[in-house]
């Protein structure tokens, strides 16, 4: 066991485990911001990928990876105007939409890089590390926890601050309304579909946001269908953290662990297979829903689109 | 406004949705600088309409409408059951480890039924806990399918790397069946056996749910939990059939594929055939008959699709483009033909 708790594994560990679960808490945020409103967003994981492919090629071609960020975020955005025209807008089934975006960012992301760069996958710089002063210093962990890209500290401060809108502010209790009972929140002269609107919006900025983390510092390529899954990782995570920004973290934290754990132990000369630490969180996250079944608290208007005058 | 006979609107709501989404597919086509109509025709030509395409056309249908069939009980019983790929691969590997240790002692058609019941009862029980969570306390099924999924997806790569693997071979796969076990070809074709039963199971699917008393049940629980409930059903008792055929149809899916086409499963190996084939029962209206007309165009495109990609350049994922475009002018008619006036 000893050799476990070396320096360069826990270092691996835990930088792996930070780079590994941010992606998974912003679009974790992102969603859960949908799912107070009452839109169920089947379809981040397209967001994430429309984001991880935007936000690379504007790093690839400006340099810039606050740019690159940037591109990733609107990318994301763009994507869940789909979802804002077609399901708060028009009221169309939210899960097969959400399919539809999911499976036409796959299709979309993987022509536009074939087009873009044929067969070839060009690889970016390391991102920009912000070494945070004195914490940076501490051996071990100033290495694996406080030398990372901007983006990962301001994703920390926004659990905090998205904790408060949703607990302070009128817009957080508007989107409470819009998920619990939205017709209680139109009759206060609040209108339903421009929340959820804003909702789905900032969704798909969080969602590209963490795509592009995905790409452009995670990876530092983009592949194709490159999320794998992570999307609807964030979904799990969303409806088991029942509106609390903190337990999305929380569970990021365990999902990025098992997710670095193989790297790392690899680092420490052991080798077992990657799948089986990646079942890891799922079987904790199942058991968990095994013991402590009762129901999963989602809001009630969750999935239904919101019409005027309609009982 | 002119009225159309029930089954002719049935065809323009299937078919309208698929022409919008080639037409703007095809829009697309055109601004990265390629012909659509050369593309659409080299497609049609070599998915459906050269011997060779046909038969490996008709080959991949096998599977899409196993899950297809799962997917129309499961839908049809308002249950979001999006675990299928999990349930597909647990299933096939299960039927791959299982038929070559059998077959060096039984007999082949010993073998193969035991294989596909194997494969079926794997992918029911890999629904068992959603199912339950579910019927008994209301536990939201996409989530615990999701999670089940990709548990399926994993476990399965497990079992392949630690127990199952073939000494034999660098990249680890199981044990392979040889061909004279695998199921058999139907007359002179490349097309396996497999695909009767593929059809049998839609089609029985199809009459289950809409000429039967458990279909009966199983809708009224689909379509009002709390009907069901008043009509006097015992809703845990339909809610657990339901989800487990469901899911016994798409585990026998993935057994058809390993012994009918592959006879092994490859680590790593995942087709992802579930975000195909839900848009796809989605567009069919969980209809039986539609979904096979269905299967059969989408199986051709992605035949069609494979030779396209290394012929015309034009990347096999453009399908999923169209599969999207499908689906989002499907929603959208659904919207519009909600919303014209009926007048009586």
């Amino acid at each position: 066991m000893s050799a476990l708790l070396t320096e360069p594994f826990l270092t691996a560990l835990i930088a792996g485990a930070v780079t590994a679960g941010m992606p998974l808490l912003l679009a974790g945020l992102g969603e859960q911001i949908s799912e107070k409103a009452g839109v169920l967003n089947i379809g981040i994981e397209g967001m994430m990928l429309l984001g991880a492919y935007t936000g690379f090629v504007v790093t690839y071609t400006t340099g810039s990876f606050a740019l690159g960020f940037l591109g990733g975020a609107l990318g994301g955005m763009l994507a869940s105007l789909i979802v804002l025209v077609l399901c708060i807008r028009l009221g169309l089934n939210q899960i097969v939409i959400g399919i539809a975006v999911t499976v036409g960012m796959q299709g979309l992301t993987s022509l536009l890089h074939y087009f873009e760069f044929s067969r070839e996958y060009p690889r970016l710089a390391a991102a920009p590390v912000w070494v945070l002063p004195v914490l940076g210093q501490i051996p071990v962990l100033g290495k694996a926890l406080f030398s990372h890209t901007a983006l990962v500290y301001a994703s920390v401060v926004l659990v905090a601050v998205l904790t408060w809108v949703f607990r302070a502010t009128h817009w957080g209790l508007d989107l409470e309304a819009a998920g619990q009972r939205p017709a209680a929140l139109d009759a206060a002269g609040v209108d339903v579909l421009r929340t959820r609107a804003a909702a789905v919006l900032s969704t798909g900025f969080l969602s590209g946001l963490g795509g592009a983390y995905l790409s452009i510092v995670g990876a530092g390529i983009f592949v194709p269908f490159m999320t794998g899954g992570a999307g609807f990782i964030g979904i799990v995570l969303a409806m088991l953290a029942r509106g609390r920004p903190l337990w999305v973290l929380l569970g990021a934290i365990l999902f990025g662990v098992s997710l670095a754990l193989t790297t790392a132990l690899q680092v420490a000369g052991i080798d077992v297979p990657t799948d089986v630490v990646q079942m890891l969180p799922f079987v904790v996250v199942m058991i968990v829903l095994v013991v402590f079944a009762r129901h999963s608290m989602l809001p009630p208007a969750l999935g239904s689109p919101y019409t005027r005058g309609e009982r | 406004m002119m009225t159309l006979p029930a089954p002719l609107a049935m065809a323009v709501r299937v078919v309208a949705p698929i022409a919008l989404a080639l037409a703007v597919g095809g829009f697309a086509l055109e601004l990265l600088g390629k012909n659509p109509i050369a593309y659409y025709g080299f497609v049609l030509e070599r998915g459906l309409l050269r011997p060779g395409g046909l038969q490996e056309t008709v080959t991949r249908m096998a599977p899409l409408l196993l899950i297809a069939a799962g997917l129309i009980v499961a839908f049809r019983a308002g249950m979001w059951n999006l675990g299928s790929d999990g349930q597909f691969l647990l299933a096939a590997v299960t039927a791959a480890g299982l038929a070559p240790a059998l077959a060096d002692t039984l007999p082949r058609a010993l073998v193969l039924v035991a294989s596909l019941l194997a494969g079926a009862l794997v992918g029911a029980l890999w629904s068992l806990t959603p199912a339950i969570l579910k019927a008994r306390f209301g536990l939201n099924e996409i989530i615990t399918t999701l999670m089940m999924s990709f548990l399926g997806v994993s476990l399965s790569n497990v079992l392949i790397k630690l127990l199952l693997r073939d000494p034999g071979t660098t990249v680890p796969q199981t044990r392979s069946l040889p061909v004279e076990e695998r199921l058999p070809r139907l007359f002179d074709t490349t097309v396996h056996s497999g695909l009767l039963i593929a059809l049998a199971a839609v089609i029985g699917v199809h009459l289950l749910m809409t000429r039967t008393a458990f279909g009966l049940r199983v809708q009224v629980l689909g379509t009002n939990r709390a009907a069901a409930v008043h009509a006097g059903l015992e809703v845990e008792r339909l809610i657990l059939a339901a989800f487990t055929l469901s899911a016994a149809l798409i585990g026998l899916g993935g057994a058809v594929e390993v012994l009918g086409v592959w006879g092994t499963v490859r680590a790593d190996w995942n087709p992802a055939y579930g975000a195909l084939v839900v848009p796809l029962v989605f567009l069919a209206r969980l209809n039986g008959y539609a979904v096979i007309a269905l299967t059969l165009f989408f199986a051709a495109l992605m035949t069609g699709g494979e030779s396209a990609a290394r012929r015309m350049g034009v990347p096999q994922n453009y399908v999923l483009v169209l599969v999207a475009l499908v689906l989002m002018f499907l929603a959208l008619i659904e919207y519009l033909d909600r919303r014209r006036p009926r007048i009586a």
